[in-house]
């Protein structure tokens, strides 16, 4: 039943390159090249400007390409079998191309860029996007696997480019560890589900498994499936597989991390969808209680690591553990509506921990605290433009009307109770009673006075101080993070009274799975 | 006169708003004016209000979020008109009193007032289960904020367990409430939390009995309720005095209010079959709240706890199902609010009179020096107490009567918790204004602007004693529908067949 006379012929044939839909991709790519030779050249401005500018540049190009591109609707196949763009693909890399200007703009005053040249940093930068974009793109198992190669390398990389740091170092090891297993899992995984149905396309494993050869309950598929998932959950830190979570996004530079909290997660979300939703749709009886489990895991394990937490970079990478678990209801209905969902979802997502790692940002490089939240104290009365902020992004975390968390997850319960896991709903929302207990925390340092758990010693700065001998010098001292805080704070609000942009957008790429119930 | 309920719900928060861009010490002015246009307009709708119609007036209602079904709807009838005349009314004299007071970092203190009063005012105004729920949650934003920025003692543990512990609830709410949605849609229907679409559709009656028990949770949480109350010590002391009229006289009303509104119409199966198990909360809670306002020492205790014992009432007329029992219910919505404002703002003078003590064995003596501030005070007990001549003497009179009617035991045993609220209210008031001048007591009378604050609120009530009818002939109507479908099946009777349908009028 394999396909042999199909494999064949695609090697004699060179497949039809839609260069249209690739452009997206080709700017990336090309943007890549570009910065990492001009990020060669010697002059200071050339390192520290023009580099950021053009990477920013390509990235702007490659938004106004999916634009240009933009289309509800079938897939379109970009190469014949192997990439094909639809508006879950363009969807989700509009929120890639958009974390990727925002770590660029919060990298502008890091450290890591100097230590590990500007160039490098980012065109593997540009790299780990193109990954993203290819895997959102894949339309067989081995340009899924490609993908996530291509997303992964980069980021090993790029987790440990503060070079003097051993947190550094060592966060970016943990990662290429913990990375490569996942990827292994994920590998055998598609090797078993290529080997019950015969087919590397996602069309294709879906006819096999409506097929009447082959039973949905079929051993081989189910273990294929379960290492699939369980390469997958690494990536997006679901619960038991997230140990690596915490360490590597606390070691790892900032804004790398806030990159590694939004992109990655939107990006390993997407293969999610993909490959439960469209080419294992059908066995959805039989992965989805398993995949509900996992994530009351994850929802439980998420949250309570979170409370005990006082660097704020560890409790964001444990709330992100726990947002995992709230997104992976929307995958688990496998339907329209919670492919829409959990597309909503990824945006605010991306709004809200955004927001959260620029005030971290902005933060760690006066205070003599790092991100302890002992840095945050009065902050509210000291920098009212970060506390604010901050503020929004905890409270929309936590779910808070008139924010865009809360009607996120308003679509998240509305798609679980749809799909008949009412008791997913609620799992969720018992998770969000728990998290408040961590985000108030942060609200509460900032507006009403101390934090009075002692430190067990001083926390010790990681990295370069932008300023900090006085709250106005730290006004002052880096705008762009401010400026991207406020923003996307803004936006959180905006959206959580009017969504309705976003639910186009989540409607969109909903129907690009509309094989789904 | 066209009344536009948008311009009441939003107008505090823009005053807020525009208090937060003038200058410092503008901002209390700014929202005092808000508070103030808000009130007019609330007495210009009573004025307005036709009580002989029996279905919402002033509607808004607008498509707000499509894809969830969600619609801006607002509407006043019986059942809300004094709701959110008590909340206009509240609000005038807290912000009086916090204006005249000099406040840390004042633009943030009342932009926090505004929202407050938004969120409330939306919550009893919205008609749509989605928006009830985003105003239900929003109304905890500002009083977090408020109570932890601007409380005493240990303001931040105190105002974190009242989040944790309130949006435990309404969470739970909002999960119940979407599967309510869900769950009664149709097939090929369009989702839809349109309090009026729910009510002509149903769901099957098991799901309706969790629901409705997670429903029960955040409103007895809110009111609070006998085993649901675990962060009322607590707020209770840390909370500003402004603040805390605030969340005991107006706040707790949102909970029981939404078993009015949308337990009992929507869900009358659901809302029958745990009819027992509600009396019997609502009935330890009077006995309960009863017993503890006797033996606290802390004066905002002894309110407290006879606040629980208010609530018990009110939940026990409500699950009465029995019209007498809703109406006084309702009545008694308002006059607790009515007490408890001025109540509070009463025990925020004394406690200045004694140097910040509120501790009943550092209070007393104070009604010799201070005339006016005693009679208020007398004024307020007596009605607390249910006094005979008083609007809460109506009030009980009916809830008792109410479930006579059915639940004669537990009519009985909560009568109990009348006699109780005499003794525990006239000792408080012995206790602060009688007996041995306390240790620091340097009792002075009332000054002026807090005159002005309480002395309106009192007349309000004392004019309330005297025609409660201008409260029950507005609002028994309504009152009556949103029990009816209930009601009929406590009787035995066929729910959807007794229900009057609201569209036809």
């Amino acid at each position: 039943m394999i396909d042999v006379a199909g494999i064949a012929a695609s090697e004699v044939k060179a497949p039809v390159i839609d260069y249209k839909e690739l452009s997206p991709l080709l700017a990336l790519a090309g943007g890549m090249v570009v910065v990492l030779m001009v990020g060669l050249l010697r002059p200071r401005f050339v390192r520290r400007a023009l580099v950021p500018a053009l990477s920013a540049g390509a990235l702007l190009i490659a938004i106004g390409l999916t634009i240009w591109i933009w289309e509800p609707g079938d897939r379109q196949p970009i190469i014949e079998g192997a990439l094909s763009v639809d508006a879950l693909a363009l969807g989700i890399s509009v929120l890639f191309y958009v974390a990727g200007l925002v770590t660029i703009v919060l990298s502008l005053r890091a450290n890591a860029p100097s230590e590990a040249g500007h160039g490098e940093y980012h065109a593997l930068l540009l790299g780990s996007i193109a990954g993203m974009v290819v895997l959102a793109q894949a339309e067989n198992l081995v340009t899924l696997f490609i993908g996530i190669e291509l997303l992964s390398i980069p980021l090993y990389v790029l987790c440990a480019t503060e070079l003097r740091q051993r947190v550094s170092l060592e966060s970016g090891l943990k990662y290429l560890v913990v990375g490569s297993v996942g990827s292994a899992t994920l590998l055998y995984g598609l090797a078993m589900i290529y080997g019950a149905t015969g087919s590397m396309q996602f069309g294709g494993i879906g006819s096999a498994i409506g097929g009447d050869e082959l039973s949905a309950t079929d051993p081989l598929l189910l273990t294929g499936i379960a290492l699939a998932a369980t390469g997958l959950a690494f990536k997006a830190s679901v619960a038991p597989f997230h140990q690596w979570t915490p360490d590597v996004y606390q070691g790892a530079p900032t804004p790398i991390t806030t990159f590694m909290a939004v992109a990655t997660k939107a990006a390993a979300f997407a293969v999610f969808l993909r490959l439960f939703g469209q080419a294992l749709g059908l066995a959805q009886l039989e992965w989805a209680p398993a995949l509900a489990v996992l994530a009351t895991v994850t929802i439980v394990m998420g949250n309570v690591g979170a409370i005990a937490q006082r660097s704020l970079k560890r409790m964001l990478a444990w709330s992100g553990v726990a947002q995992a678990g709230y997104l992976l209801a929307g995958v688990i209905v496998a339907s329209e509506l919670g492919a829409r969902a959990t597309a909503f979802y990824l945006a605010v997502y991306l709004l809200m921990n955004v927001t959260a790692f620029a005030v971290v940002v902005a933060r760690e490089r006066v205070s003599e605290r790092g991100d302890d939240l002992a840095s945050f104290e009065g902050l509210g009365t000291s920098q009212p433009w970060l506390a604010w902020p901050m503020t929004i992004a905890m409270l929309s975390l936590a779910g808070f009307p008139a924010t865009a968390g809360f009607i996120g997850k308003f679509y998240l319960i509305d798609a679980a109770v749809a799909g008949d896991y009412t008791w997913l709903g609620i799992v969720i929302v018992i998770g969000s009673v728990v998290s408040l207990g961590y985000y108030l925390r942060v609200v509460a340092v900032m507006w009403m006075g101390r934090f009075e758990i002692e430190m067990p010693g001083p926390a010790r700065r990681l990295v370069k101080p932008a300023a900090g001998w006085s709250p106005e010098a730290d006004a002052l001292a880096q705008p762009e993070v401010a400026a991207i805080a406020i923003l996307f704070a803004a936006a959180t609000i905006v959206f959580g009274i009017y969504p309705d942009p976003l639910f186009d957008l989540a409607r969109d790429v909903g129907s690009s799975l509309s094989s789904l119930r | 006169m066209t009344i536009h309920l948008s311009i009441v719900l939003f107008l505090p928060l823009a005053a807020g708003l525009v208090g937060a861009v003038l200058p410092r010490g503008m901002a209390r002015w700014a929202v005092l004016a808000g508070t103030v246009a808000v009130l007019a307009y609330a007495i210009a709708m009573i004025a307005d209000f036709d009580s002989a119609a029996g279905g919402l007036q002033y509607e808004t209602n607008d498509q707000w979020i499509e894809e969830l079904g969600i619609r801006y709807q607002l509407g006043v009838d019986g059942l809300n008109l004094f709701m959110v005349l008590l909340t206009a009314i509240a609000w005038v004299p807290c912000t009086l009193w916090a204006a005249v007071r000099e406040q840390d970092r004042p633009k943030l203190f009342f932009f926090y007032m505004g929202l407050a009063e938004t969120a409330v005012l939306g919550a009893f105004m919205a008609q749509d289960l989605a928006l009830f729920i985003v105003f239900f949650d929003l109304m905890l934003v500002p009083f977090y904020f408020l109570i932890g920025g601007w409380g005493t003692g240990d303001r931040v543990r105190a105002t974190t367990k009242f989040v944790i512990y309130t949006l435990s609830g309404s969470l739970l709410m909002l999960a119940a409430a979407i599967a309510l949605g869900v769950l009664a849609t149709p097939d090929g229907g369009q989702l839809s939390f349109s309090l009026e679409v729910l009510e002509q559709r149903s769901v099957p009656e098991g799901t309706q009995h969790w629901i409705v028990l997670l429903f029960a949770l955040a409103f007895f949480v809110k009111a609070p309720l006998f085993p649901l109350h675990g962060w009322v010590p607590e707020t209770y002391r840390s909370t500003p005095i402004p603040v805390l009229a605030l969340l005991s006289g107006v706040l707790s009303k949102v909970g029981v209010y939404g078993f009015l509104r949308i337990v009992l119409p929507v869900m009358p199966e659901g809302s029958q079959h745990w009819q027992e198990l509600f009396i019997v909360i609502a009935v330890f809670s009077i006995l309960y709240g009863s017993v503890l306002a006797f033996s606290q020492d802390n004066v905002r205790l002894v309110v407290a706890y006879s606040s629980i014992a208010q609530l018990g009432f009110i939940v026990l007329g409500i699950f009465a199902l029995d019209d007498e029992g809703a109406q006084g219910a309702v009545l008694q919505m308002l006059n607790h609010g009515l007490v408890v404002v001025p109540l509070f703002l009463i025990i925020g003078l004394v406690a200045a009179r004694s140097g910040g003590g509120e501790s009943l064995k550092e209070l007393g003596g104070m009604a010799f020096r201070a005339p006016v501030l005693a009679a208020l005070f007398l004024i307020t007990t007596f009605a607390t107490l249910a006094m005979p001549g008083s609007a809460n003497f109506i009030g009980e009179v009916l809830v008792l009567f109410g479930s006579f009617e059915d639940k004669l035991v537990y009519g009985i045993v909560a009568s109990v918790g009348v006699v109780l609220a005499a003794v525990y209210m006239i000792r408080l008031f012995q206790r602060v204004m009688h007996n041995r001048v306390g240790p620091a007591v340097r009792s002075r009378d009332i000054g002026g602007l807090d005159l002005a604050a309480t002395a309106p609120l009192v007349a309000v009530i004392v004019a309330l004693g005297l025609y409660p009818q201008f409260v029950v002939e507005r609002t028994e109507k309504t009152t009556f529908q949103q029990i009816a479908a209930a009601k009929a099946l406590a009787d035995g009777g066929e729910a959807r067949a007794a229900a009057p349908a609201r569209q036809g009028e």
